[in-house]
């Protein structure tokens, strides 16, 4: 397992989150009481766009929660489960901290991506965008 | 099954026959044909007194697709024999032949034999024909009078009150209501009804009806004396339509009506009774709920399941007769052995409960609510289910604060009377996920019918909610058990400042998307600091949070202010500019501005560098708070305007700007009466008039549209300012999460003219501070925009990735009428010519 050294954690604003790119991937890491920290996939699969890491983060009875910031639903920082569609879940990636230091890895989770629901990668740039500046 | 589908015939189409219809329709085994002798299909008998009432409603249970669509066939014509030897019926002009035969005929008003009953002016109050024809009579009357003094007869006097007689009702009995009330309620239901303007005369015999002109002029009693009335309806009760099966040999009940078992069957096995025709057990139905359970319990029957009974029914009933709430169930006449009474009384407020227990206080065996029959539901549901009562069973009916007590009641409880659903079904629809009245009507049926249960759904639910750690409608969220209002109070006089004060002395846990966003609101409503702080940042809703509208596909769009929709031709030109430069989607916004859409996060800070540059202002597009001020432009151009309404809307926009409230805050100025600027649908609107400035509040356009109303007339310039001051301010005191002005208004008890009170006469004592409040707010404003341009550290958040520059690669655009908009999904997945939008 490869660690990548994201950030620090003073990053990040407690019971916030921030997103990371490692591997090509978007990983939301999310701080919470205690230095506690999760990360799951930045990609919000109800809307389909990349905004996790900005929604407010807290706690539901038990459990530890971010809300997306588009349509509100609910996932579990702990297990990636939406908490408003258990059909529904994301991605998941370990987390640590050494030192004042975040740490990610990115490890291929095969069950995940057998029922993974639909997600588009953005083209690559094109000439076009030339075009744009 | 045989070759041939079976023929059922049902006569009659009133409320109980079309709910047969409608639960036995699409079981195959049938071809259904109904006999209709009214005009039209089923109606709602039980609310025809509605059809008085402007505008008129729709009474209709059904329509003709329907039945088309069931395949059911409707004949319109009256059944007036049956054939039991050759199973068929007759009609006038067709005989129908029957595998399975229903009666639903129901019943008629019974006229009692008085000389004079057949004159003209002499009505009955059953059918929507009746109606008609008391509605034409009454143009040519001025008194009426109707003869009976029960449910039916005191829906009749509302009726005759709303056709504009003076209207007189009498009844035999030494009270009205006899069946249902004691003296004690029916004296304080007559009460009621005399304050209205209606005369009650009790314990008066008819006689006759004396005639002129051969048509009913008065009534003359059993004690001699005489009343005029012009227009006569008898409601003396009703007798069950048994003639046809009287005629076909049929068994009839000891008072009348087709005697039938509990699967409804009549003495011939394939003749069936339901409604308010049969006699079960000997006791006649005039009810609906009863009939439609014998309804069910037939349609059941008939599909086959051997297991469906009607078991009687109690005739408890609650009813709105003139306004007046009345209700009875079980033994309220007290009739049990070792039965005791417990009543509450309030002359003055109209109520009287009484409740029928046993001695040792442990059963309820009945009780009778006049005036206010909110517990109704409630009680009945303990008496069906036999459950013990309360330690101090006087609390189930003296007055008490709005606590939740459907929550209390045990599961088996029949909470909908109409369509029998206990409350198990409820919870388990809850459960199940249903969250809103809509919902659980939908999959358990439960408050369809009268809509009388509906309050205790709602208890349910909440409670429900509660339970399962869902917000309720007061408490905020599982962490905080208080009201929005509550909660700004706390923060206001214990001073917080940051949201860990307060969840730690109010709350616990640790927030959610509901409590963070509410609460730094509150905060910032108070304090008005800037809400980027490393404490506050966390608490907003991500539009507040990065000062800028997330759309659809994560980027944001960017209203900068314009006051009252005034711009100089740069200003034009710099968003034009601006929107070149980054690419953004330009469209002219309905609040007079425009909206610049689809930057990037991380393009935010250096866009409104440019826009505050040339002298923009953040519009807190993305806030709740106050948005946008309309203008029209008034009397400096308009050949109509008579006062300056583009400079007091751009003042009042200036004044207002930055503050944050519980909803959005919308404002206008309409320099005349023709209000281009629509200031009728707005939290405030001011209209220009020739001595000042007419002040509306509360309206709103969008879901529940709303017309403002007015709140005071022909201010001057700062007399309208400084209400407004206080208007907004007690709003954002006193509003609940999310609730717009005009629902707030709903709310507020006593309306528009409390609020009046409070703002114009300032009866609470509380106008000098909040004209304080919002002295402190104006003092205080600032940019947010151009605070964090300032702050080196808040500008690092707006990145896209916290380790690279990248922007996201999921951002998509393409062109559209010459503008970029998001690529739709298929788009990105074609990889069709598309653009990052770098
Ligand atoms: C841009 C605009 C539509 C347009 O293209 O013209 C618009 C766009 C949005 N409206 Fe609106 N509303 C816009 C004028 C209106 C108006 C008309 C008006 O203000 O004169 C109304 C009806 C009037 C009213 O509010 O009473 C209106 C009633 C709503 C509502 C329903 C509010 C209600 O109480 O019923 C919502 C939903 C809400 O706020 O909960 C809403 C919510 C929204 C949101 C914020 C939805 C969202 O959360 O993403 C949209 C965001 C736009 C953005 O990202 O910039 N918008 N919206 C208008 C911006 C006006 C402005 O300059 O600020
Ligand atoms: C003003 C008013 C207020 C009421 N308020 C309430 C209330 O608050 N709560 C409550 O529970 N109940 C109330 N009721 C009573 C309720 O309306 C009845 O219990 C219910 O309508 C009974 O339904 P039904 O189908 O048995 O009879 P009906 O609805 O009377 O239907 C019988 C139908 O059969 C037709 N018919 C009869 N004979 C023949 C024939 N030979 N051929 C063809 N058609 C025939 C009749 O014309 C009629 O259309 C009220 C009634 C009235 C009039
Ligand atoms: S009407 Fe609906 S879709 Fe259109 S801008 Fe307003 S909120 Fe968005
Ligand atoms: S009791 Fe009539 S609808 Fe529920």
């Amino acid at each position: 397992m490869l660690w990548h050294k994201v950030c620090k954690i003073d990053d990040i604003l407690p019971f916030s989150g921030v997103c990371a790119k490692v591997e090509g991937h978007q990983v939301a890491i999310f701080r919470v009481a205690g230095d506690q920290l999760f990360a799951i996939s930045n990609f919000d699969p109800f809307t389909c766009a990349n905004v996790l890491s900005r929604g407010i983060v807290g706690n539901k009875g038990e459990v530890w929660m971010v809300a997306s910031p588009l349509l509100k639903h609910r996932f579990n920082l702990q297990t990636g489960e939406c908490l408003d569609d258990p059909q529904v879940r994301v991605p998941t990636y370990p987390v640590r901290v050494v030192g004042r230091e975040v740490f990610v890895a990115v490890v291929a989770d095969e069950s995940l991506a057998a029922n993974s629901p639909l997600v588009v990668r953005g083209a690559e740039p094109t000439a076009q965008h030339g075009m744009m500046a | 099954m045989s070759e041939r589908k079976r023929q059922l015939v049902v006569v009659g189409n009133g409320m109980v026959g079309h709910k047969f219809i409608e639960t036995l329709a699409g079981t195959d085994d049938f071809t259904i044909t109904v006999l209709s002798e009214e005009p039209r299909l089923a109606y709602d008998r039980v609310h025809l007194s509605n059809y008085f009432d402007s505008p008129r409603p729709d009474l209709s249970l059904t329509s003709a697709e329907d039945y088309a669509a069931w395949g059911v066939k409707v004949i319109f014509e009256r059944a007036l024999e049956i054939d039991r030897r050759t199973k068929t019926i007759r009609t006038a002009s067709q005989i129908i032949p029957y595998d399975k035969l229903v009666l639903a005929t129901g019943s008629r008003p019974f006229v009692p034999p008085i000389e004079g009953a057949e004159l003209e002016g002499c009505f009955v109050y059953r059918t929507i024909e009746d109606l008609e024809r008391i509605e034409a009579y009454a143009k040519l009357s001025q008194s009426g009078a109707i003869i009976g003094g029960g449910l039916l007869g005191l829906e009749a006097a509302g009726a005759l009150r709303k056709l504009g007689l003076a209207t007189h009702v009498i009844e035999v009995a030494p009270h009205l209501m006899p069946l249902q009330l004691d003296e004690i309620g029916g004296r304080f239901l007559k009460r009621i009804i005399e304050a209205m303007g209606i005369e009650v005369r009790t314990g008066a015999m008819a006689q006759r009806i004396i005639a002129r002109d051969g048509r009913a002029a008065g009534i003359v009693f059993a004690d001699g004396s005489m009343l005029e009335a012009d227009l006569v309806i008898f409601s003396a009760g009703i007798r069950p339509r048994d003639e046809l099966a009287r005629a076909a040999g049929l068994e009839i009940g000891p008072r009348g009506g087709i005697a039938i078992d509990d699967h409804c069957r009549t003495s011939d096995p394939d003749i069936y009774a339901i409604g308010e025709c049969a006699s079960h057990n000997g006791t006649i139905y005039g009810l609906v709920a009863p009939g439609y359970a014998m309804a069910k319990a037939l349609a059941a029957h008939l599909a086959g399941d051997g297991t469906a009974r009607f078991a009687g029914a109690d005739l408890s009933t609650k009813l709105k007769l003139l306004g007046v709430e009345v209700a009875s169930f079980g033994d309220a006449h007290a009739r049990s052995p070792e039965a005791e009474e417990i009543w509450f009384a309030d002359p003055l407020e109209g109520i009287y409960k009484k409740l029928v227990i046993s001695r040792d206080g442990k059963r309820l065996f009945g009780g009778i609510l006049v005036g206010d029959a909110a517990e109704y539901n409630r009680l009945l549901a303990l008496w069906q289910s036999r459950a013990p009562l309360p330690q101090n069973p006087r609390q189930l009916i003296l007055p008490q604060d709005g606590t939740e007590k459907g929550a209390e009641l045990p599961a088996e409880a029949r909470i909908c009377n109409c369509e029998n659903v206990p409350k198990a079904s409820i919870v388990e629809a809850i459960k199940a996920g249903a969250r809103e009245l809509a919902e659980i009507k939908r999959c358990t049926k439960a408050g369809t019918g009268c809509g009388g249960c509906v309050p205790t759904i709602t208890e349910i639910l909440k409670a429900e909610l509660a339970r399962l750690g869902e917000r309720v409608a007061n408490h905020l969220c599982e962490h905080f058990a208080y009201s929005r209002q509550e909660l700004f109070d706390i923060v206001r006089v214990k001073g917080y400042r940051t949201f860990e004060e307060l969840l730690r002395d109010y709350g616990r846990g640790y927030g959610c998307e509901i409590c963070k966003p509410a609460i730094a609101s509150i905060l910032a409503s108070i304090h008005n600091e800037y809400i980027l702080k490393d404490e506050l940042a966390p608490l907003q809703d991500t539009n507040d949070r990065f000062l800028a509208n997330m759309q659809k596909d994560g980027t944001y769009s960017i209203v900068p202010r314009v006051p009252g929709g005034e711009i100089t031709p740069d200003k034009l030109i710099v968003l034009g500019q601006v929107a070149k430069k980054y690419n953004l989607y330009c469209k002219i916004t309905g609040g007079q501005r425009v909206d610049l859409f689809g930057a990037r996060l991380e393009q935010l800070p250096s866009i409104w560098k440019e826009l505050i540059e040339a002298g923009f202002e953040s519009g807190h597009a993305y806030g709740k708070a106050l948005r946008t001020v309309k203008s029209c432009v008034g009397q400096t151009w308009c050949r109509y305007g008579v006062q300056d309404s583009t400079s007091l809307a751009i003042r009042l926009e200036n004044r207002y700007k930055g503050l944050r409230a519980p909803h959005k805050i919308k404002g206008a100025v309409s320099g005349c009466t023709r209000d281009c600027a629509e200031m009728n649908n707005k939290d405030f609107g001011v209209v220009a008039t020739e001595k000042g400035w007419n002040l509306f509040v509360c309206g709103n356009g969008g879901m529940r549209p709303a017309h403002a109303q007015l709140l005071a007339a022909d201010l001057d310039e700062e007399t309208l300012i400084r209400y407004l001051d206080r208007f907004i301010m007690f709003y954002i005191r006193t509003a609940d999460r999310l609730q717009r002005t005009s629902t707030w208004l709903a709310k507020l008890e006593g309306g528009i003219e409390y609020l009046r009170r409070v703002i114009v006469d300032d009866a609470l004592g509380l106008a000098a501070e909040l004209e304080a409040m919002m002295q402190h707010h104006i003092a205080t404003y600032r940019c947010e925009w151009k605070a964090t341009l300032e702050d080196p550290e808040k500008l690092k958040q707006f990145r896209h990735f916290i380790n690279s520059d990248d922007p996201d690669d999921n951002v998509v655009v393409v062109i559209e009428r010459g503008q970029p908009r998001p690529a739709t999904l298929a788009e990105k997945a074609r990889s069709l010519p598309v653009l990052t939008n770098f």
